[in-house]
């Protein structure tokens, strides 16, 4: 179980209970959190579920599968700390983990 | 039994006009002789790409014999039109080729992403018939036409242009939806998007439907005309593209985007052209069809249609219902580049693969309850028609908004809108969609 903060691109901050496993795709749509779609509904083959990873958690979130490089090479508002985030299983080592929203998913 | 892979271009030299297609032979072409044939028919003995099936809207029982018999099919029947082709059908096998495009080519070369191949003496070369990293480049050239700060600033046009033509329709009277408001309003769009000049709109409408026609269907352009129609689209688009390659700072349409952008400036007319037929074919056929559709579809559900009514905060789910429904581009193809294992299938080196949107947007794995059409159903967002991976749809959002602005406008003026009589269909494997569907609004 993780505590996330979704925070929408007005600035409004979401804190939520992941479960171990889920993504943070799930996470959001589970708990009615605006500004995430998961149109591809987890395969990172739509690029709605864009968001930015606070630095500080970069190296605890994996790594970029070749597809997940190639979807948000082609989303807006791409950004060093860009990752979608039905790739982002939550887990304890994700506790108190901010995660921030580009401005429209595309 | 007939060779499980697709023939090449030099077994099978592509030959016109086209040798004749082998179809059942049947006492009449009514949906219900149909759709009894397609049920018991033996799979290998059924060419689905045949426009019958889709005039006549029958193709639904052999998709689900697909899914469930035989879910990586390969259709040799009539291969001397076609050169052979694998159906993919379910939700997860499409989304396994449409997301590995290493495998699975979209190149124009190869033939391009439809099922039938491009003219190998007139290949338009178009971004979505790209692979990496030509793609990428010329698809962020045009990205920009599409924002979130871009469909901002053209929602006020679109609601205000909605308004103009719904206010305009005729009360008391039958009238061709497909015309007077579908058509009408895609056209518009696209014209903006080009900087086009709106008197000659119909004219995108009509590029569009040439560019997409099946040439063997009786009263389509033949080959060679269909060429010289899109080579006078071209010259007509030189003019526009002329005129603002010089501006010192592009404008905001989607010529001025490919004339100044650095991946897209120096393109062979050819590419100049392929590009044109891919944004207006995305940008008009697709929303136009699904604009008709979503009247169709509420229409035969009442209950649905009282719900909207009731709940117009139910028009956002509604309108990705209405694109799954619809799923306007039935189908895309792929070429494979290497052997590859699909579904247990052994998919050879060449072999055309076919994704079948308009099955997957079906698949009862995927989706609870797919053949209903249900307005407030949950994650409707999670269809196919828009593809999945690199060659997803670039208009996708501006396609919701137009549709959503147009149910809002809608739901404000009328109680009803009556269709009177079952659409007429596009007859396209490709193309799903409607030539006309006749309404009525009450006086």
């Amino acid at each position: 179980m993780a505590t996330i903060t979704y925070v929408e691109f007005n600035g409004t901050e979401h804190a939520v209970q992941v479960a171990d496993g889920v993504s943070l795709m799930e996470g959001a749509l589970g708990n009615g959190v605006p500004g995430i779609d998961g149109d591809c509904g987890g395969n990172a083959a739509c690029a709605t579920c864009h968001v930015y990873i606070d630095p500080a958690w970069e190296a605890k979130t994996g790594e970029k599968s070749e597809l997940e490089c190639d979807m948000l090479d082609l989303a807006d508002g791409l950004q060093d700390n860009s990752r979608l985030a039905c790739q982002i299983k939550a887990s304890a080592d994700l506790d108190g983990l901010i995660v921030r929203m580009p401005a429209t998913q595309h | 039994m007939a060779s499980q892979h697709t023939l090449s271009r030099e077994e099978a030299p592509p030959q016109w006009p086209l040798p004749p297609r082998i179809r059942p032979a049947l006492a009449d072409h009514q949906p219900g002789t149909l759709t009894a044939y397609l049920q018991a028919a033996p799979l290998d003995e059924v060419d689905i790409a045949d426009p019958l099936w889709w005039e006549t809207d029958t193709h639904w029982t052999f998709f689900k014999r697909l899914r469930d018999e035989a879910p990586i099919h390969f259709t040799a029947l009539n291969k001397e039109r076609h050169r052979g082709y694998w159906s993919v059908t379910r939700w997860a096998d499409i989304m396994a080729v449409d997301t590995n495009h290493q495998v699975f080519s979209s190149d124009a070369h190869l033939g391009g992403i439809t099922l039938f191949d491009m003219d190998s003496d007139f290949i338009m070369p178009m971004f979505i018939a790209m692979d990496q990293p030509k793609h990428d480049v010329q698809r962020k050239a045009v990205n920009p036409i599409v924002s979130g700060q871009n469909l901002a600033d053209f929602e006020g046009l679109i609601r205000s242009r909605t308004q103009e033509v719904l206010d305009g329709l005729p009360r008391g009277e039958v009238f061709d939806w497909v015309d007077k408001v579908s058509i009408e309003l895609t056209s518009r769009m696209l014209a903006t998007l080009f900087d086009f000049p709106q008197e000659h709109r119909r004219k995108l409408t009509y590029w569009s439907d040439i560019a997409t026609a099946d040439p063997e269907v009786p009263g389509n352009l033949q080959k060679e005309e269909r060429q010289a129609v899109l080579l006078g689209m071209l010259q007509e688009f030189m003019g526009l593209w002329n005129e603002r390659v010089n501006d010192p700072e592009p404008k905001g349409d989607l010529i001025s985007m490919l004339a100044h952008n650095p991946a897209t400036r120096n393109m062979p007319p050819m590419e100049f052209m392929g590009n044109l037929v891919l944004l207006i074919v995305g940008g008009n056929d697709t929303t136009r069809n699904s604009i008709t559709g979503g009247l169709y579809f509420l229409n035969k559900n009442p209950a649905e249609y009282a719900k909207l009514r009731a709940n117009p905060e139910l028009i956002e789910p509604m309108v990705s219902e209405i694109i799954r429904y619809q799923t306007p581009l039935a189908h895309m193809r792929r070429t494979a580049l290497e052997d590859t294992i699909l579904g247990g299938q052994h998919i050879r080196k060449g072999d055309k693969v076919i994704m079948w949107y308009v099955s997957g947007n079906r698949d009862e794995r995927a989706i609870e309850n797919p053949d209903a059409f249900i307005i407030d159903r949950p994650r409707a967002r999670q269809h196919m028609s828009f593809g999945f991976g690199i060659h997803r749809c670039v208009g996708n959002r501006l396609a919701e908004l137009q549709l959503k602005i147009l149910w809002e406008e809608i739901v404000k003026r009328f109680d009803t809108i009556e269709v009177v009589a079952e659409p007429e269909r596009v007859p396209s494997a490709f193309v799903k969609g409607y030539k006309s569907l006749m309404v009525r609004i009450p006086a």
